[in-house]
């Protein structure tokens, strides 16, 4: 107990220096540094569109999903974090709810729908659909916006990332970029 | 599955790879030999001497070595309570954040004093960027760097000979967190922003929807913290999601370097021990047996997610992806997984109540081996060490011959110290988990039902009872019951063990050396690999099939 006591004039000395060192510089030099470097990325990758009349306009962020509903746009994963048991009774439930509201949205399309486009995500902002997801929604795509079925893959396509050195992580598509591109936004 | 295999073999090439020169450069620090930041880094260290009254070469016995521990590492915890309570009041808080609760708070501090870093809150809807930055980053480096400087207190014990001093915690934890763990950080925070992880201290953004309505963004000083997080096993996400969330890790790269990053440091400090303790095969072995361990675990975690997923009417699938992200997938998520909770980590890519039983299981007894499957910064180490030391004492009983190790007698009170350190953990893993199992209102805190239910309970006090710190989200834990109990078990496995390591430490100093026979066990070889694995799935096994089979065996079986 003796020892403990006198530990603690040199603990608070070296706890106000850890705290300066780590706190301050060490978050302040950081912070600086991706200001000065990578502004648009340290700022949440905010996608700026210049519209038809000139004026800018912040349409989110390609990181952080938005949510699509009409026909016209390529739709993402079910928004929110669930926590479900992926064997529960209650996640039985939900997916097929959610395989209804596609075959409602698009009744024509009598494919099996990718298993991303009826689980929740960890984030439940996740911005990308895998490429299958993507194509399953090709057709509906180009029939509501009377477009030809290329033209609409040739859009996903240019915004699909790949797997890094070609075997880390999986490929993804960007929903919100995709769909800015449809509306000829960017 | 082919690109997921490979991509594991990369991983743990890159791992090996990098954790070798690592280790050799933080052997080097820690013994005070010259490395190629000292004649930068030098003059600081020196200034920071000067203004604590540190003198380098004064020496500590392993009463004052744990005083020290103890006494930096309280006040830390009050400091760390206060900020959060005051937030409401203190500046760099655009969103306008109110103080956190009492309970809350403390949960929060004894959490992040002990490199736990488990989250009853959600960061961007609790925490100004004050606390985040001024109280948990700093407390993401510092409670590493004592995590490393108990491991060298440790390590001494087992070099000196008829010493009763160790060196001084205020050297060592300034030399881990000035020349490892700062400059580590640096690095891997500039990647992190370079690839999108948000890094400023500007307020929340709101921005229109392209198919109407608005959202917020949410930002902050999340990089620098993230970088620390990762590579000294702490864990805590500055966002709720933690790296699930893609301002926290946007790509595949940057997923890949903060895997990188859980078990960078732990792994690199076997290489530190064999070279600290001049026999390198020592520190292989140890090594050795952590990665079997882990690959054993990745394996059955990885086909459980792939191959025992639920099949779906009319839904085409490839692995279970409720909660895992796209980018992610089932690979980069399953050995997230399996590297967080074999670390102490505890950060996630996905969340693991959504992962499949027996996944979710082996995720859970990882954890339960008491975080020595590489395990926390020092800490892992020096809680191996503790099982070494029990397997050369049994290994001792069955022959008949005094127990040695590294040319030291184990005796009766060294035995002593590694029962502290190896029992105290399952020990209030289960105390834990029977009380909260007891509570009237237990249920109202679980997102699932039925054995399920139980495992998110179990979960949580093998996180709190082990110092992980990821969680079954799904379980409720902001509750005063959880937020008191879950923080003094955080407390007591933390600093009991680590201050029995001390001791141990300390006495084991005390000890001649005793010159290696005939008789001797040898400690580097692939028989003692094998008996070190059995013993520690015996203790782990041993103290937690009842409880598993409660969970998610019960889990698993019924959802057949």
């Amino acid at each position: 107990m003796k020892e403990l006591l006198k530990s603690l004039k040199p603990a608070l000395y070296c706890f106000i220096i850890m705290t300066i060192l780590c706190g301050v510089v060490y978050t302040g030099v950081i912070t600086g540094a991706a200001q000065l470097l990578f502004p648009n990325q340290a700022n949440g990758g905010v996608i700026t569109v210049t519209l038809k009349d000139g004026t800018q306009k912040d349409y989110g962020s390609a990181l952080i999903a938005q949510q699509f509903t009409k026909p016209e746009y390529l739709i993402g994963r079910p928004a929110g974090i669930t926590n479900l048991s992926p064997v529960s009774e209650k996640q039985n439930a939900l997916v097929r709810e959610r395989t209804q509201w596609w075959h409602n949205l698009d009744p024509e399309n009598k494919a099996a729908i990718p298993i991303d486009l009826v689980t929740a995500s960890g984030s439940g902002v996740d911005p990308g659909i895998s490429p299958a997801a993507a194509e399953y929604q090709v057709s509906r795509i180009a029939k509501a916006r009377g477009m030809g079925e290329d033209q609409v893959r040739s859009i996903i396509t240019k915004h699909t990332t790949q797997r890094l050195l070609g075997f880390i992580g999986e490929p993804a598509v960007n929903v919100l970029k995709v769909n800015l591109a449809l509306d000829k936004l960017i | 599955m082919s690109y997921v295999v490979l991509q594991d073999m990369f991983y743990i090439a890159l791992l090996i790879v990098l954790s070798i020169p690592l280790g050799i450069y933080i052997c080097k620090v820690m013994t005070g030999q010259r490395v190629f930041l000292t004649p930068v880094l030098s003059p600081v260290e020196k200034g920071i001497y000067k203004i604590m009254g540190v003198k380098n070469d004064e020496e500590m016995g392993a009463k004052k070595y744990t005083a020290a521990v103890l006494g930096f590492s309280f006040i830390g915890l009050l400091f760390l309570w206060g900020l959060q309570m005051l937030q409401g009041v203190l500046p760099f808080n655009p969103e306008g954040l109110k103080g956190v609760s009492w309970h809350l708070a403390f949960n929060t501090a004894a959490s992040f004093v002990s490199n736990t870093n488990w989250q009853a809150y959600s960061g961007e809807s609790t925490l100004s960027y004050l606390s985040q930055s001024l109280g948990l980053t700093v407390w993401n480096f510092v409670s590493a760097g004592v995590g490393i400087a108990v491991l060298f207190a440790l390590i001494r014990g087992f070099v000196l000979r008829q010493k009763s001093t160790l060196g001084n915690f205020w050297v060592d934890l300034t030399k881990a967190t000035l020349y490892i763990l700062i400059p580590l950080s640096v690095v891997l925070a500039a990647l992190l922003i370079s690839q999108g992880v948000v890094q400023t201290f500007s307020p929340y953004q709101d921005v229109a929807m392209l198919q109407g309505g608005s959202q917020t963004i949410p930002l902050g000083p999340a990089a620098s913290q993230i970088a620390i997080k990762q590579l000294g096993t702490n864990g805590g996400g500055f966002f709720g999601a933690n790296s699930a969330f893609p301002l926290e890790n946007p790509t595949p790269l940057s997923n890949i370097l903060q895997l990188l990053s859980i078990l960078l440091i732990p792994a690199a400090l076997c290489v530190s021990f064999g070279k600290a303790v001049k026999d390198s095969r020592q520190g292989i072995a140890i090594y050795a047996a952590m990665l079997i361990l882990f690959l054993v675990s990745l394996a059955c975690v990885t086909m459980s997610e792939q191959f025992l997923a639920p099949d779906f009417a009319n839904v085409v699938s490839s692995g279970s992806m409720e909660g895992k992200e796209v980018i992610h997938g089932v690979g980069s998520s399953t050995l997230w997984a399996s590297a967080t909770t074999a670390a102490s980590n505890g950060s996630v890519n996905a969340m693991h109540d959504s992962f499949t039983p027996l996944a979710g299981m082996l995720l859970m007894f990882l954890m339960q081996l008491g975080e020595i499957v590489f395990g926390g910064a020092g800490s892992g180490l020096y809680g191996m060490l503790a099982f070494v030391l029990l397997t050369v004492f049994i290994a001792g009983l069955m022959v008949g011959r005094t127990p040695e190790y590294l040319g030291k007698k184990i005796e009766p009170f060294d035995m002593k110290m590694v029962c502290l350190i190896v029992l105290t953990p399952p020990l209030l893993t289960l105390l834990g988990t029977a009380a909260a199992v007891m509570m009237p209102d237990a249920a109202a805190w679980l997102t699932n039902t039925g054995a399920h239910g139980f495992s998110e309970i179990l979960y949580a006090f093998s996180s709190m009872g082990n110092n992980n710190g990821s969680a079954f989200a799904g379980f409720g834990a902001n509750t005063v019951f959880t937020n008191i109990t879950g923080a003094m078990i955080m407390l007591l496995v933390r600093f009991i063990p680590m201050a029995a390591a001390i001791f141990l430490a300390g006495n084991l100093a005390q000890k001649k050396a005793v010159a290696a026979s005939d008789g001797t066990l040898s400690t580097s070889n692939i028989m003692f690999v094998g008996l070190l694995i059995a013993v520690i799935l015996l203790v782990g096994a041993l103290s937690f099939l009842p409880a598993l089979a409660l969970g998610p065996i019960a889990d698993y079986f019924s959802s057949l």
